[in-house]
């Protein structure tokens, strides 16, 4: 603990929860950096609820310690851990007004009444709410609710915030605000952010680092970048984002080896069936099999030699709806560069 | 759908059914100023205010008002504590055998009076039990516990379940968040559910009869009143003014309960 900010926020040691027969999380490691905007990303029933809600004190581990700052927590009740929550529900109390839900964290350390409206107004200010102090929660849209629901939880400086799905109950253009505003209040605050989400697209916008949940495991962790350039495993591929899977004999052809790869559709370039192919380029024919014009970017299904269906995806630079379409059904050269080929194993 | 008209006959059923309801009520009430004590004439007549004097001073009657009242007012506050703490046990938890817990809490409502009377004086008699004050007690918080229990249930379910978990994360503990968080949401039913039990223990004939000693409770007085014809008018004073505080407590329960469930559903 001589340089805290070395010390990991989180630290997961062979986490285990089971439910009965369930394995919700299952022997986890993971470490959460000081200061980071950090995503679990994962489909329902993933595990990544039971981590935050593990870390939040409402649930205990099977078997392992969590780590907060160096000191173990796993069993630590929720109101003795410098962790807050912003709920899914955001669980205001709708008998209290917005001012008394976000001192309700002082009131309870008995903080003198000035110094708590000092720090309401401070908080009203940071999630953009002057003046509504005075309203009930039932009197504010949903938008509104998620912003008491953050303040809530900040005025009392955790070491550690958690988002439980945040952005969840919004509509699409709130949701893509919030993003923005989210992670502007992170860097102010500067306080670790955990969040749990199941938008890999949510995920990407905000976090700094990424771990992908499936069945109770981590599939890989990274930088979105990472996570999308160099996916792991199929998994990871397939859920986040679109992802062609080449695996057989075709992978073969292409780089000499069986084992299954994942090449996104936006990398591949469609090219005539009598283009040279370009140094440093793979390449494989095919024939347009389907082609769905979509505004801003054209889908096309090829299907190449070895019976694998590739999507690939262009933009409409220089193209109009007619010349797209056309293509349908004409042979083809795909290639793209060998950089972009990621292993994901068998 | 509200602007358009009730047809005739439904009306007039309505109309009919209120009737049927409140009128022998309002002859309580009218005869209570007859100066007639032993026959029923109507037209009245005349009118007088005596009787009112005249319960006044029987101190039989004085004496079963405060009985009732006082029983009536520990069986309500039994009742919150434990139909409460019943309550949550049933809500927060999931244990074997919860919901024939919560069937046989809600069972002494629906079993007729004269079971639950008869079952009781058996069972405190069987234990030696002398009857008393707190035999009556014990027989009417078998019934008051179910209304509490069903108003706070029913509160609970409509909380959201993180709300509690919000105010622990917040450093709330178990003790705190109950007096904040829980207690403020759920005051309305309590409220609603205590008038309720309330009105329910004061107008008991039933299994007071069964459970109760040498004590008379003010609507067992009225009972014992029906072999006295001369006395008619008292006993009508006295139903009006039981009528007057059965009336009140329901009627603010339900505005209670009503208006509470406007506001949540704006939650929602």
């Amino acid at each position: 603990m001589t340089n805290p900010s070395s010390t990991p926020a989180i630290r997961f040691n062979q986490v285990s929860r089971h439910f009965g027969e369930v394995k919700a999380v299952d022997q986890l490691d993971l470490e959460v950096i000081d200061g980071e905007f950090f995503a679990m990303l994962g489909p329902s029933g993933s595990g990544k609820t039971t981590c935050l809600r593990m870390i939040a004190g409402f649930d205990r581990p099977t078997s392992g310690s969590i780590y907060l700052y160096g000191q173990d927590v796993s069993n630590l009740p929720p109101y003795e851990r410098s962790v807050n929550t912003v709920f899914q529900d955001y669980a205001l109390f709708p008998h209290m007004n917005v001012g008394d839900n976000i001192a309700y964290g002082l009131m309870i350390k008995k903080v003198p009444k000035d110094e708590r409206t000092k720090r309401v107004d401070e908080m009203l200010d940071l999630v953009q709410l002057k003046g509504f102090a005075l309203r009930k929660p039932s009197q504010l849209s949903g938008g509104q609710r998620q912003r008491v629901a953050l303040a809530r939880a900040l005025i009392n400086h955790p070491k550690v915030l958690l988002l439980d799905e945040p952005l969840g109950a919004l509509d699409l253009k709130l949701r893509q605000q919030m993003q923005v505003e989210l992670k502007a209040i992170q860097k102010r605050v500067g306080i670790t952010f955990i969040f749990v989400t199941h938008d890999q697209e949510e995920a990407i916008t905000m976090s700094d680092r990424i771990a992908v949940f499936n069945q109770g495991k981590i599939e890989q962790i990274g930088t979105p970048a990472e996570i999308y350039e160099r996916p792991a495993s199929a998994f990871v591929a397939g859920f986040v984002g679109t992802s062609n899977l080449v695996s057989g004999e075709v992978a073969k052809r292409v780089t000499g080896s069986d084992q299954t790869f994942s090449i996104r559709p936006e990398k591949i370039h469609l090219g005539t069936s009598n283009e040279a192919t370009p140094a440093g380029m793979v390449s494989l024919d095919g024939v347009v099999r389907d082609v769905i014009y979509l505004g801003l970017y054209t889908r096309y299904l090829v299907e190449v030699a070895g019976g694998i269906d590739l999507v690939v995806v262009e933009q409409n630079l220089k193209t109009t709806s007619m010349d797209v379409l056309s293509i349908k059904g004409q042979k083809v050269k795909l290639h793209w560069h060998k950089d972009h080929i990621s292993r994901v194993g068998a | 759908m509200h602007s358009k008209k009730a047809p005739l006959g439904l009306t007039i059923a309505a109309i009919g059914t209120l009737l049927f309801l409140h009128v022998p009520m309002l002859i309580i009430f009218l005869y209570t100023f007859t100066p007639d004590e032993t026959t029923y004439t109507f037209p009245l007549p005349g009118f007088t205010t005596k009787w009112f004097g005249v319960a006044l001073q029987r101190a039989d009657l004085w004496r079963s008002l405060i009985l009732s009242l006082q029983v009536a007012t520990v069986a309500t506050i039994a009742a919150l504590i434990l139909g409460t703490l019943a309550a949550a046990a049933v809500y927060r938890s999931n244990f074997f055998g919860r919901e024939s817990i919560s069937f046989l809490l809600v069972l002494p409502i629906a079993l007729p009076g004269i079971v639950s009377g008869i079952a009781l004086r058996t069972a405190i008699g069987g234990f030696d039990i002398p009857f008393s004050f707190w035999t009556i007690v014990i027989g009417h918080a078998t019934f008051c516990v179910v209304v509490v229990y069903n108003n706070v249930l029913a509160r609970f379910r409509r909380t959201s379940a993180s709300m509690i978990e919000a105010s622990m994360d917040l450093g709330a503990n178990s003790f705190q968040t109950f007096r904040h968080v829980v207690l403020p949401n759920i005051a309305t039913a309590l409220l609603a559910g205590g008038m309720l039990a309330f009105a329910l223990s004061f107008d008991e004939v039933i299994v007071t009869t069964f459970t109760a000693g040498q004590q008379t409770t003010l609507p067992i007085w009225i009972f014992s009143q029906l072999n006295r014809p001369r006395d008619r008018p008292v006993t009508n004073v006295v139903a009006t003014f039981v009528i007057l505080i059965t009336f009140i407590p329901i009627f603010l329960a339900q505005r209670i309960s009503a208006s509470s469930s406007d506001t949540e559903g704006e939650n929602k």
